[in-house]
């Protein structure tokens, strides 16, 4: 069974692969396919990230265009979508070295390295603590929560955790270590789960 | 197992990346331990939440900024 699974993956190619054939080509609405697919993300991790929506726009406009001129540089062995986010993801650290003129920024900055300690906040949530809150409500709390977190941590979370990357692509994509990348995302989840708490935490007597 | 143990493992097991033999010991330990059962259904709500909220919208108008940005590139030679 897994050996037809795979051949069957090997025969499949990933939908993005004929859209690029397509452009190179000359074909743009191919990649007008692309950008609608992937817009939304893009956009996503560079205001994670840059955490300002200018930057974000601009960010995300640079990342296609980039990759549009670029695109017979890409090789198909990799996958469109971690090769498009590896280049907004160094947009965006460009956009905030811009920013912040003359002061060296690197995705190491604010991190402390040791192993994540046994949290402290032992409160269990709610059951769907999220239903206490109305959807602007909610998305606040996520935004506020996540903003707070150390830059190093953010975009590690951001890339593993929502985004979907592997370790091993998170790590390249950052140059990083394998080690450094799961520490991040350890710390980065506690710290996340411990701030969500105060709004998600189980309250005594009333639900709410 | 140690609380420091389990959570040293913590995400190897969110990931679902730990051999049979620890998944075995990280469930004994999580039976006599509420603050790591807490710990570890709380932090899968954390991602599961960030997962699947928007927090960013794309702003309106963006897409055919882009649009325009993409085909007057293209008019100097696609």
């Amino acid at each position: 069974m897994s050996t037809i699974q795979t051949i069957a993956g090997e025969l499949e190619p990933h939908p993005d692969v004929a859209l690029v054939e397509r452009v190179r080509a000359g074909d743009v609405t191919a990649y007008d396919a692309l950008v609608r697919k992937y817009d939304r993300q893009i956009f996503r991790i560079a205001q994670h990230i840059t955490q300002n929506r200018e930057d974000a726009e601009d960010v995300m406009q640079d990342a296609f265009l980039k990759a549009y001129e670029k695109l017979d540089q890409f090789q198909g062995n990799s996958k469109f979508y971690t090769w498009l986010v590896r280049i907004a993801v160094n947009e965006s650290l460009m956009r905030l070295r811009k920013r912040r003129t003359g002061k060296m920024i690197s995705i190491d900055e604010d991190v402390e390295t040791e192993e994540g300690s046994v949290p402290r906040d032992l409160a269990d949530w709610a059951p769907d603590p999220e239903q206490n809150y109305n959807q602007s409500e909610l998305a606040e709390i996520l935004r506020k929560t996540i903003q707070g977190l150390p830059q190093g941590f953010r975009v590690v979370f951001v890339l593993r955790d929502v985004e979907g990357l592997s370790t091993e692509e998170t790590a390249d994509m950052l140059s990083l270590s394998i080690p450094a990348v799961k520490s991040r995302l350890l710390r980065a989840r506690l710290q996340l789960r411990e701030r969500l708490s105060r709004y998600f935490r189980r309250k005594k007597g009333a639900e709410k | 197992m140690t609380c420091t143990e389990f959570l040293a493992l913590l995400d190897d097991l969110i990931d679902d990346s730990v051999t049979p033999e620890v998944r075995a010991q990280l469930q004994q330990h999580l039976h006599g331990c509420e603050h790591c059962e807490v710990t570890l259904n709380t932090t899968r709500k954390t991602i599961e939440i960030y997962r699947s909220h928007e927090i960013y919208d794309l702003p309106p108008g963006l897409r055919e900024r882009l649009h325009a940005a993409i085909m007057a590139r293209c008019k100097k030679g696609c």
